[in-house]
């Protein structure tokens, strides 16, 4: 059974919604990176997401466009983010889950990447520019590895649709809360909750349903746990707190702030 | 070879729809829609009066006499896209896009923009339709083509400079798929060039296809040779496809920039590798990792570090032969082209120019050739000229 999957039976016997936490790699460094895990960690987060800069994130908004620069200037590399990773995987067996772009696996092959991944200790792929049409391959890679694959829905995807993309779906399935990218929202829209409950109904309980893109406070998160959900993402709100936070303090506050957020999953 | 509508979107390998699960159902929505116009009789007849009245098609083929005799070889022809409103071959394709959102339902219409030419061409496009315009625009490609952003201003269009990664033409698309992803009820997304994903490629190589219709009946006989220049690839596209089955020599010019064997350049075709951008499958300028590397050309309008999926097709087909000519070879083109003819070229256009005096030499008086020039150069005069101050061996030339 995979990480992912065996948390969340953990969670469903605790009745908790996951936390699922991202950061940027590298940003804005590789040290801070390592101390950020360890306060996400800490905090309570279940499963975290851990990005890989692309020069070109089209599905992100302004927050995580600045983290990918300033890491790829930093000089993150594919190498750099496969040695974090293993330095995270001798501290924890928290299930990590890699964010990046098509191009960064099909440039080496999906198989390759996947099965590097994979040793390295990632868990499961999302990639926001891979569409269902476009994903025989790197789903075949994947299985072939044991990595799961983690797709994208979006408020406006259609029922036949849906259906399709949980067939290639492994780990949990990401809604997308939000007509946008990546970012700090303000409030919630009824289209949003309407499209999680459709998601949750398509899903049919085989399937984990999480939602991100603009999660962003403790309200965010009690308002999707109680419309649902099973894991909540928050990313953007991350990538803020380590913004303005001198290097030695990241690791508590992002802690402080995941343990608030934990605690309206419980 | 027929290449018709590509199967799956994808031409041979090359294409398909790598995109957001958001855009999704707004691309469906655009294929369904493109489909059914394609072959739609009233769809044609408009766009056709608005081709001839509005945009001034047919555009000639010009006999270049003196370049002819300079250059001393085959006989150069010119396709005079540069003659049509707006001064480039961009309004074909916006005209037909313009015309199908509108049809669509669509008010508002998001474009990218290189060195400014098909912003321009939407801006005017959506004016005469309508159309509420709103333009992308890399923060550098701003400062370097000053004067089309005010003509994009002055036609109605809002002009956003953006200032994200290399701020050049890659930038205003991604920030133009990110409006798109955010407004995609009520957006159309009029791509300028023969990228991104399907339909796209499909729509603006047909919008295009025009040019090299025309240039078949013009020329009493097929072209021994055709040549256009390459950067996403739409006059390209719209030059070859029509002439694809013909047994003309077909030769699509990249920017070489300051050299292939230089980081310095905008040539995938010649000297990238297969990778996924822009909702596509393409040949890529990009580093080891899968990084999409940042490119150089003198001409804003073929900085792109991609290239339409087509083209990739047709080079390992091997049914056309690409290649590139340098920054100083262009600039030598653009002031014989000039200084010979009259003509003042668009620097992307010099492109295609500089590869038919390189092989017109070799070739029989017999022969001929035909360039299409994609544009007028008028936008490009301040940059030749910082170029001709800094370059001394050039400056001796005038």
């Amino acid at each position: 059974m995979s990480r992912i999957k065996e948390k969340f039976n953990q969670l469903k016997s605790k009745k908790e919604t996951a936390l699922i936490s991202y950061i940027m790699v590298g940003y804005p460094s590789e040290k801070t990176t390592l101390a950020a895990v360890r306060g996400l960690i800490q905090g309570g987060s279940d499963i975290i997401e851990l990005g890989f800069p692309f020069s070109d994130p089209i599905a992100d908004g302004p927050t995580i466009q600045m983290a990918s620069t300033e890491s790829l200037n930093n000089g993150t590399k594919i190498e750099n983010f496969f040695t974090i990773v293993k330095k995270i995987r001798k501290e924890s067996n928290i299930p990590l889950v890699l964010m990046t772009y098509t191009n960064i696996l099909y440039n080496q092959t999906y198989l390759k990447f996947i099965s590097r991944a994979k040793q390295a200790g990632i868990d499961g792929l999302i990639l926001p520019d891979m569409a269902i049409e476009e994903s025989k391959e790197y789903v075949k890679a994947a299985k072939k590895i044991g990595m799961d694959t983690i797709f994208l829905v979006s408020p406006n995807t259609e029922k036949d649709r849906l259906k399709q993309i949980i067939k290639s779906t492994s780990g949990f399935l990401y809604m997308v809360a939000v007509f946008g990218t990546t970012g700090v929202q303000t409030k919630i829209h009824k289209y949003t909750l309407d499209a999680l409950k459709n998601t949750k109904y398509a899903a049919k309980g085989k399937i984990p349903v999480g939602v991100g893109f603009g999660v962003s406070t403790e309200k965010d998160v009690q308002k999707y746990v109680s419309s649902g959900a099973d894991a909540v993402i928050v990313g953007s709100a991350n990538i803020k707190i380590i913004e303005n936070t001198p290097t030695n303090k990241i690791q508590t506050r992002i802690a402080t702030f995941t343990k608030r957020l934990k605690n309206k999953t419980r | 070879m027929k290449i018709g509508i590509p199967k799956d979107g994808r031409f041979g390998e090359f294409g398909g729809k790598y995109i957001p699960e958001t855009l999704a159902p707004a691309i469906e929505e655009l294929e369904k829609n493109y489909l059914k116009i394609r072959n739609d009789k009233n769809f044609k007849k408009e766009l056709g009066r608005l081709l001839i009245d509005y945009a001034g098609r047919p555009t000639p083929i010009y006999f270049a006499k003196n370049l002819t005799k300079t250059i001393g070889g085959a006989k150069i022809y010119l396709k005079r896209e540069d003659l049509l409103h707006g001064g480039a071959h961009k309004i074909n394709n916006t005209l037909g896009q313009a015309l199908l959102a509108k049809r669509m339902g669509k008010k508002r219409i998001i474009a990218e923009t290189g060195a400014g030419q098909h912003g321009v061409a939407t801006a005017m496009a959506c004016a005469s339709l309508g159309l509420k315009a709103e333009i992308y625009m890399g923060y550098v490609d701003t400062l370097r083509q000053k004067q089309n952003v005010f003509r994009m201003e002055l036609l109605g269009a809002k002009v956003h400079a953006v200032k994200s990664g290399s701020k050049t033409l890659k930038d205003a698309i991604n920030e133009a798929m990110r409006d798109w992803i955010t407004n995609v009820d009520s957006t159309y997304y009029l791509l300028g060039s023969a990228v991104g994903p399907h339909p796209y490629p499909l729509m603006v190589r047909d919008f295009q296809a025009v040019i090299g219709v025309e240039i078949k009946k013009q020329m009493k006989k097929i072209p021994n040779a055709v040549i256009a220049c390459v950067g996403g690839g739409s006059n390209a596209i719209g030059t070859f496809y029509p002439l694809i089955d013909t047994n003309a020599k077909i030769i699509g010019i990249e920017a070489g920039g300051k050299g292939v064997k230089t980081k310095l350049h905008s040539a995938p075709l010649t000297a990238g590798k297969k990778g996924v951008l822009h909702g596509m499958m393409t040949y890529l300028m990009q580093d080891k990792d899968g990084q999409i590397s940042e490119t150089h050309s003198i001409s804003a309008g073929l900085d792109y570090p991609g290239v339409g999926p087509e083209h990739a097709f047709l080079k390992d087909e091997n049914r056309v032969e690409y290649k590139a000519v340098t920054d100083s070879e262009v600039i030598d083109a653009f002031l014989i082209l000039t200084r010979t003819e009259g003509i003042i070229p668009a620097l992307e256009s010099a492109h295609a120019i500089a590869h038919a005096i390189k092989i017109s030499k070799k070739m029989k008086k017999t022969e001929s050739i035909v360039v299409t020039l994609s544009g007028r150069g008028d936008k490009d005069i301040d940059i030749v000229k910082e170029y001709l101050a800094k370059n001394v061996k050039n400056k001796r030339k005038i």
